[in-house]
């Protein structure tokens, strides 16, 4: 492990951040931390994980579809942020991709996602 | 002024503020970082220290470094570079300087050779607009145009920029923030971009254009210091643990002696009735 590793890798056990196991497909309700003026409360932002990216690196981030208000939106998080409360899987998703970028051209029926009704997690998805 | 130093680009990561702040760094590290000679007023004509880092193979060393790095008995540096210091920042040779000489929040200026882009045409290299897409431009849509006047000077001026090499040179980027720095490992953490590439050697030197902070070490943050000052507060943990036993022992005594008098007391006037011993 070079020194780089080492230190993101120091740096997220500080961080102390338990993250649950969830891939591509899987719907995620995201916690999320916003400060109006004084005030800071948890937002809650809730859609399909369309993609994750950066490994087991301190960098890594994930992607969130939803659609609001009949129009798609997506949002990157920062999957080690400080802003993130907490991640909740809702739901098990059956895809055969790791990004699901197809669902951008696709509305409705077709934009589904089977549930995976026997999910097991690998023993090395830790996060 | 004080002595910069030497550092290793290692590579760039990102760290997690409490107030959920990202900021990108750059890791820098001091890698044997060793005053290697001193250059002084009346023999050089100017005050310097010469610094080296990194280690070398002794068997891939020339001879005269060799005799360089044995005259200031070091190991042999990878690589070597020359500090203008004022005469009170002078600092021995053979002193190792750690990461403590620059502290969190500081304001610092580094130096290295930037990546090399090889040849490159003018858009990229001087940032130029190019022509256009269309209106009758055929083929020269990245070229730069014209180049001077008419017969009048008949040359092209010297220094016009043009397409050509472009990188591998050496650049200064001022006024970089330190973030935090670990003496254990040698880590200068910078916020944002140094020039060059991972593995390469930039140089880190107090920023030119800000004042000199009150609270930096003059002359340097020394590995020596550093080990006297531990060894300073080992002793005298030492000396107050010594004391505290003393101390302890002492009140211990006076205790017993104490208890010694009160039982010698009870014993003594057994017609005191209820004796309050506990």
């Amino acid at each position: 492990m070079n020194l780089i590793a080492q230190i993101e890798a120091e740096q997220i056990a500080a961080l102390g951040k338990t993250i649950p196991d969830f891939k591509a497909g899987d719907t995620v309700r995201v916690g999320y931390k916003v400060t109006e003026g004084t005030r800071s409360r948890v937002q809650n932002y809730e859609g399909v994980v369309i993609g994750r990216k950066g490994g087991a690196t301190i960098s890594a981030s994930f992607t969130v579809r939803k659609i609001s208000f009949g129009e798609g939106v997506e949002r990157v998080f920062p999957l080690y942020s400080t802003n993130i409360d907490n991640i909740e899987v809702v739901r098990r998703g059956r895809v055969r991709r790791a990004k699901l970028y197809y669902l951008r051209t696709r509305r409705g029926k077709s934009a589904r996602i089977s549930e995976d009704t026997n999910y097991k997690a690998k023993d090395s998805a830790s996060a | 002024m004080r002595s910069g130093v030497i550092a290793k680009k290692l590579g760039m990561t990102r760290l997690f503020l409490e107030d959920g702040k990202q900021v990108p760094v750059t890791v820098l590290q001091l890698d044997a970082l060793q005053v290697v000679a001193q250059r002084t007023a009346d023999r050089d004509g100017y005050t310097a220290v010469q610094l080296g880092a990194g280690v070398a193979k002794a068997k891939r060393t020339t001879a005269g470094m060799r005799g360089h790095f044995a005259k200031a008995n070091v190991e042999p540096k990878r690589k070597i570079a020359e500090f203008r210091v004022t005469p009170d920042c002078l600092i021995g040779v053979g002193e190792e300087i750690t990461a403590d000489h620059y502290f969190a929040g500081q304001f610092v200026d580094v130096a290295g050779t930037s990546i090399g882009k090889g040849f490159q045409g003018a858009m990229k290299r001087h940032n130029f607009g190019g022509l256009r897409a269309s209106h009758g431009v055929s083929v020269s849509h990245r070229s730069h145009g014209s180049t001077g006047q008419c017969q009048d000077p008949g040359k092209v001026f010297k220094g016009k920029k043009m397409a050509g090499h472009m990188g591998a040179v050496r650049v200064t980027t001022q006024n970089l923030q330190v973030v935090r720095t670990d003496s254990d490992r040698g880590l200068i953490m910078i916020k944002g971009a140094v020039p060059g590439s991972k593995g390469g050697w930039v140089t880190i030197k107090d920023a030119v254009k800000k004042p000199v902070p009150d609270n930096v070490i003059i002359p340097a943050a020394l590995r020596s210091a550093a080990q006297a000052a531990h060894a300073a507060a080992l002793a005298a943990a030492e000396a107050a643990a010594a004391a505290e036993a003393e101390h302890a022992a002492a009140m211990a005594a006076e205790q017993a002696a104490t208890e010694e008098a009160a039982l010698a007391a009870a014993e003594q006037p057994s017609t005191g009735g209820d004796t309050d011993e506990n």
